[in-house]
């Protein structure tokens, strides 16, 4: 059993324990930090497979961007040490169970089937193959999704910040209407 | 660097995760907690995106973009998501989706 062998079942044993507490710990703010480490060895295993640059977005928006950003809404909307409401024991039962259907199925599935590895020559994904197939529109380029991906991050964020906005005036609309007699 | 594991471990792993992220939505109660199972379900569909590209594909990069732009997605998912939650919680004083049922104050 060489090194890279344990590496990946260190990381395939930390991604499922960590996914494990992540939804079953009563903490919120802990199991916030849980999916952080789920996140962490997934870029781990993409380091793992050479896809350094896909590995680096993925620390830096998933374990940088997100994580923080959940962090700061538990922490604005609850307390640190409140716990979590949980379902009742029947439904959680009954998740489980229909969870578990569907992983046995699927894993089923993944084993009956035979995948054929390619032994085509692997394509070097370095940052500068991955930026020139960002900005080239030929076959194998990826200019209109680029572009379409930063209109939808423009469009969410205005629209974040259009939700989240405190409306001053809610006050005072509220009472027009309450003496408008046509309401 | 991964001669030795098989294409299946890989696709193990994401659906475990797939389905842990599914349990967490189901049992949850609290909106941001079902928010982070959702970005599990996510992350384990990316994770099944380059692993197909990685053993059957290696000599184009597709599956490698495809989980690039849902990690943008899931991005701004995640942002609309926190300012919706933080709009419920300033009108209702509670995230829990048990107290949720109506649309408007």
């Amino acid at each position: 059993m060489s090194l890279n062998d344990i590496m990946f079942y260190l990381f395939a044993g930390s991604i499922l324990t960590f996914s494990l507490l992540t939804v079953t710990s009563r903490r919120i703010l802990r199991s916030a930090v849980y999916l952080l480490f789920v996140l962490v060895s997934t870029a781990g295993i993409y380091f793992m497979l050479n896809y350094n640059f896909l590995a680096a977005v993925q620390l830096t928006v998933y374990a940088g961007g997100i994580i923080v950003l959940i962090i700061f809404s538990i922490l604005l909307t609850s307390h640190v040490s409140e716990k979590a409401v949980v379902a009742p024991v029947k439904q959680q039962i009954f998740s489980a169970l229909a969870v578990a259907a569907g992983a046995v199925l699927t894993i089923m599935t993944i084993f009956k089937f035979a995948f054929v590895p390619s032994t085509a020559p692997a394509v070097d994904a370095n940052v500068h193959n991955v930026g020139l197939a960002l900005v080239s529109y030929n076959r194998d380029g990826f200019a209109l999704p680029f572009e379409v991906i930063s209109i939808l991050l423009l469009a969410a964020m205005v629209g974040a910040i259009v939700l989240a906005k405190k409306e001053k005036n809610l006050e005072s609309a509220g009472s027009q209407t309450k003496n408008n007699p046509d309401k | 660097m991964i001669d030795n594991i098989p294409l299946n471990a890989f696709l193990v792993i994401s659906t475990l995760m797939f389905f842990i992220g599914i349990y967490g939505f189901l049992t949850r109660r609290n909106l941001i907690t079902m928010l982070m199972s959702i970005e599990l379900i996510l992350n384990s569909v990316n994770i099944n995106f380059v692993v197909f590209n990685k053993f059957l594909y290696p000599n184009l990069l597709h599956g490698h973009f495809f989980s690039l732009i849902v990690i943008a997605v899931a991005a701004s998912e995640a942002a609309v998501a926190i300012a919706i939650i933080i709009n419920i919680y300033r009108n209702f004083k509670s995230i829990d989706v048990d107290n949720l049922d109506q649309m408007k104050l």
